[in-house]
């Protein structure tokens, strides 16, 4: 019997210390200086600005019109884009946007890397912003660190409160600055603080700071870890020749002390591994939590700067390089011999590729086809709907009448004056009820500004104009000068004979 | 037997009392938040028993009903269209027709009161149905397609016996009169040639002469109909019980008289004028 449950014992004791989730390891990132890192600050700036400034540009529309630039005003069902004006039907421009941005974001990739992850992600700009403010009140990760671990103190309470409370206003006003985007900005920052705003406006903007805050402070590289997607399969994305940051092993190799003899250039300082925003440690290959941002590049540059070697142990290379390099320095013995054959095996980057040509060739079609939309997109368009109940109706001479409902819809802020003309039946009369009739007994429609106008058609044909029981018919919309601008394709129906 | 709680060698707890083929449940408390919760909801059903008539015959004491409640809500949107209904229960149809608003409100209030109480007969669209079910789009009218008289025939009806002056005469039927089958059938030939339907030139000729001297009097020497009497005109193409020769026969061996309610006092006069407008705006309004 003791033996009988000798098992179940050392089960249960295996699953305490092998827990089913990953716990939760803090990252204490160290601050660093170098090209990188200034141009991800520079990144920073215009993405930011661009975020917390566009709510604030005006474009005069004229009375009665917002007068924001860029809006997307889902009361009256409108986005406005400085001068562009896009209405419900034509969504697909913002589609085809997001495919240029899909398809961008793949060619991107496949070129130089995860540039995206490292320098553009809504996630990376607000979590570097966050590690600033952090960095800024709290000093950097050796302080950090000490004080976490330390025991409590006024102090630490302090420095705490102050951080906290520098990232929810940040996340405030990331919160504030996405509501704009759908209300007069102006308008909507007066209202929250006088409590008039909608509620709805209050949820999303407790939501949006609740959300920067969280993901930006809290959640950071487990965000990119183990929320995105993206880092799952942009692997499909790089090949060999895809500028990745990866460490020169052939180089770095065996790690040793700066002045020992036949050691490589690594010196295993861990400034790599120090500032790494995922906590990652580079120089063991190609991993799914590098993000790409190029900070241990940085890092290493300064260190082998102080050591007075060449810099690039880790750099943005390509995988096929970085065999190459290996390949032509495997036989020599480490210094100064083998860097410079390591470095001189490596080739030109390899841009064009059946792959990014391919993505290009996608771009390409995708920006003509939203080009061409753009520009023969019309301000007026008729659409005309058949009424089903009656599909026709029998008049006493014989004739046979349809009606349709007119949509005529107008995107200028001036109200047209149209003639409404029918193809397909020569012998059909065509009838708008409540609406004038021009001197040539052709009905006139007013469109309405910025909107829709309907009518109700009544199309007469004499028993002689069709036997068909279904014949096609298109209705056009002339201008004053008797140019079609618009037209609507539908059918006549009369009975089966 | 279980009146002192079982308890379990191997985990301690103690058990339900509860043996199925050897496997006994063990009493495992449920979280007290559970319990709290469970309370909380007793609570709430009790009290909404009390508040809300929630058994068979038993009101609660706050005496609420849904029915009642929807009566609230259907007089707070009366009093909320009234300004309007009462400016149409003023207007004339015509006068309703050529006031745009006025006329948008009156089409969608017709629209529904058409479905409501109309299209049972005349159809969804107004497009009635063979059988004696006038289609109200087309340009056929038996009383007349003006406002007024779309107006006077929703407010008295046809032939309805409830109402003094609805309207419509009573057809003769002709076979009961003394007519033979053979006198039918002529007649019906020559009120087929009245609309240029194919028909036998003898027998329509031999019925000329009785249609003149029985049918002329209501429905016109040639077939043009009277809207006096609501006699529908037979030169057209539009057939309130089919064109083909067994049912005009069956018209005029046994007659047809059509039916129809009257409104006047089942409808609110608005809601009878937004109908005229509603139906003179079908297609066929004169």
């Amino acid at each position: 019997m003791p033996d009988g449950s000798a098992p179940s014992t050392s089960s249960a004791t295996a699953a305490d210390e092998e827990p089913l989730y990953a716990p939760h390891r803090k990252v204490y990132p160290r601050a660093v200086k170098g090209r990188i890192r200034r141009i991800k600050w520079a990144v920073l700036i215009v993405l930011l600005g661009i975020y917390y400034l566009v709510p604030w540009l005006r474009w005069n529309r004229g009375p009665g019109v917002p007068d924001q630039a860029v809006l997307v005003d889902i009361a009256n069902a409108r986005i406005f884009f400085f001068w562009i004006e896009i209405w419900p039907q034509e969504i697909y421009f913002l589609t085809g946007l997001l495919i240029l941005g899909a398809i961008g974001l793949f060619a991107a990739t496949s070129l130089f890397g995860r540039v995206w992850c490292g320098f553009t992600c809504p996630q990376t700009v607000w979590t570097d912003l966050f590690m600033w403010v952090e960095r800024r009140i709290e000093g950097d990760r050796n302080a950090r660190i000490r004080r976490d671990f330390g025991p409590p103190s006024a102090e630490r309470r302090r420095l705490r409160i102050l951080k906290h409370t520098a990232w929810l206003a940040i996340a405030a006003a990331t919160g504030g600055a996405w509501i704009m985007y759908f209300q007069d900005a102006p308008t909507v920052v007066r209202n929250l603080f006088t409590g008039q705003a909608s509620l709805q406006t209050y949820f999303f903007f407790a939501l949006f700071t609740t959300t920067t805050y969280v993901l930006a402070g809290f959640a950071r590289e487990q965000v990119c870890t183990y929320m995105c997607p993206w880092p799952r399969f942009q692997g499909a994305m790089l090949d060999n020749d895809s500028l990745v940051v990866t460490y020169r092993a052939w180089r770095g190799e065996p790690r040793g002390k700066a002045k020992a003899e036949g050691v490589g250039d690594c010196v295993d300082c861990g400034a790599c591994v120090h500032v790494c925003p995922t906590g990652i440690d580079i120089r063991e290959g190609q991993q799914l939590e590098c993000i790409g941002c190029g900070l241990c590049v940085d890092a290493c540059d300064d260190v082998m700067r102080k050591l007075s070697r060449p810099r690039g142990l880790i750099a943005f290379e390509t995988l096929n390089n970085l065999a190459a390099s290996s390949a032509a320095a495997a036989s020599l013995p480490s210094g100064p011999e083998r860097q410079r054959a390591g470095m001189a095996a490596r080739k030109l980057l390899h841009l064009i590729r059946p792959r990014t040509v391919m993505y290009g060739a996608a771009i390409g079609v995708v920006v003509a086809l939203m080009l061409g939309a753009f520009l023969l997109r019309t301000t007026v368009s008729l659409a005309a709907l058949a009424e089903r109940a009656p599909p026709f109706v029998l008049l006493s001479d014989g004739s046979i009448r349809n009606a349709y409902t007119l949509k005529l819809i107008d995107k200028t802020r001036e109200p047209s004056r149209f003639t409404l003309a029918i193809d397909g039946l020569p012998q059909a009369r065509v009838l708008v009820q409540d609406v004038p009739v021009s001197d040539d007994g052709q009905p006139v429609l007013v469109s309405v500004p910025d909107g829709v106008g309907t009518f109700r058609a009544l199309v007469t044909a004499p028993p002689s104009a069709t036997r068909a029981a279904n014949t096609s018919i298109r209705f056009r919309l002339l201008d004053e000068r008797g140019q079609a601008v618009a037209s609507a394709d539908s059918a006549f129906l009369a009975p089966a004979r | 037997m279980a009146t002192i709680p079982e308890r379990d060698a191997l985990t301690g707890k103690t058990t339900t009392g509860h043996e199925w083929d050897g496997i006994k449940e063990l009493n495992t408390p449920l979280p007290r938040w559970w319990l709290y919760t469970f309370y909380a909801c007793c609570l709430f059903a009790l009290v909404w028993v009390i508040l809300y008539p929630s058994l068979p015959y038993v009101r609660g004491i706050t005496g609420w009903t849904a029915r009642e409640a929807i009566g609230r809500a259907v007089e707070a949107h009366n009093q909320r269209i009234e300004p309007m209904m009462a400016r149409i229960r003023e207007a004339t149809p015509a006068a309703i027709a050529a006031d745009p608003q006025l006329r948008a409100f009156a089409l969608a209030g017709g629209r529904v009161a058409f479905g409501t109480n109309c299209a049972g007969c005349h159809g969804a669209g107004g497009q009635g149905a063979i059988g004696g079910f006038p289609n109200l789009a087309d340009d056929d009218w038996l009383f007349g397609g003006g406002f007024d008289a779309i107006q006077f025939t929703i407010r008295h009806g046809i032939r309805n016996g409830e109402d003094s002056r609805a309207r419509g005469i009573a057809m003769p039927a002709f076979l009961a009169a003394g007519w033979t089958w053979a006198q039918v059938s002529d007649t019906a030939e020559h009120v087929r040639s009245l609309s240029g339907q194919p028909h036998d030139a003898a027998a329509a000729a031999r019925g000329a002469e009785l249609y003149a001297a029985n049918c002329a009097v209501c429905h016109g020497a040639a077939g043009e109909g009277n809207r006096q009497m609501g006699s529908p005109r037979l030169n057209d193409q539009i057939w309130l019980y089919g064109g083909d020769k067994a049912a005009i026969m069956h018209s005029i061996a046994y007659s047809r008289a059509g039916v129809m309610p009257a409104f006047a006092g089942r409808l609110d006069p608005a809601m009878i004028n937004m109908l005229t407008v509603y139906v003179h705006a079908l297609g066929g309004g004169e």
